[in-house]
């Protein structure tokens, strides 16, 4: 999987789990959603692991040594090919 | 404390830049029923709010819609990238340009600078939460209303993802308005402010 497609799927679980969290906040003993919760944060984080070793941090203290602080690096969010 | 991920949270992705569009979304970033002002309502009535599920969706709802100002931001950037000052003259984009060139300043779509005044903290939870409520739904009719002037894809994809939120928000916020009334006095909801009279117990 290329580099985009991987924080592609990243974006998606993050948006199950924030879509869980919302719920959850009103809804806080509901096993379902608890269950689900589990799941999808399991997922993600193998996808983050993955992206973050292979293409770059996701957050600044994803920075994991080097000579170069690669956070800094092009593209940001708000550019084309960065989506 | 806040953490800043290096991505959206939707993808924004257009192809076409429209200055006259980005001039009408540019409400969605600094006008009344903007994404700016969603975020600054919902993380400033969160300090005093009582009720542990009702501090816990404040504060994630208010940072999500952090999350669409950034996207409503790169909506307009990538819609104002590369113009020519003809491209800018007759789209009408020269009114904005001439003071804030093609940087992302937060107006609503008539060029009204934003203000504090589109959002209230009123320390009390009914209240506040009835302005939230009110606050979707009326930001869900600003993206109909993009919806109805513009028929470019790359652009519709990302607006009805920020639309679908503002119900889901509703949703949400009133299942806190019913969390709310369940901790208050069954027979009067208004006998005492919990925000507020802290030696007055539920029921």
């Amino acid at each position: 999987m290329s580099g985009n497609n991987i924080l592609r799927a990243i974006q998606m679980y993050d948006f199950y789990l924030y879509e869980l969290d919302l719920y959850l906040d009103t809804h806080p003993t509901d096993t379902n959603a608890l269950a689900l919760f589990q799941k999808y944060n399991e997922a993600r984080r193998s996808a983050y692991e993955t992206y973050t070793e292979k293409y770059g941090p996701i957050t600044a203290k994803d920075f994991n040594g080097g000579n170069c602080f690669n956070w800094v690096d092009d593209p940001w969010p708000w550019e084309r090919s960065a989506n | 404390m806040w953490a800043y991920e290096k991505k959206l949270q939707y993808p924004v992705n257009i192809k076409n830049p429209n200055p006259k569009l980005a001039q009408i979304i540019i409400s969605q970033l600094g006008g009344p029923d903007g994404e700016l002002a969603a975020s600054l309502r919902y993380l400033n009535q969160r300090y005093t709010a009582p009720y542990a599920q009702i501090k816990g969706l404040l504060t994630d709802i208010g940072t999500e819609e952090l999350a669409h100002l950034e996207m409503v931001s790169a909506i307009l950037y990538q819609l104002t990238k590369g113009l020519t000052p003809e491209e800018i003259k007759a789209s009408g984009f020269d009114t904005y340009f001439v003071d804030h060139t093609t940087g992302i300043y937060p107006v609503a779509a008539s060029g009204t600078p934003f203000t504090a005044a589109y959002f209230q903290s009123k320390g009390d939870i009914i209240t506040d939460l009835t302005e939230d409520l009110a606050a979707e739904q009326k930001a869900r009719t600003t993206y109909d209303n993009i919806i109805r002037l513009t028929d470019d894809p790359d652009v519709l994809d990302p607006i009805k993802f920020l639309r679908e939120r503002e119900i889901v928000h509703f949703q949400r916020f009133g299942e806190g308005l019913r969390i709310a009334q369940d901790n208050l006095n069954a027979k009067n909801f208004y006998a005492f402010n919990p925000e507020f009279d802290t030696n007055c117990k539920a029921r």
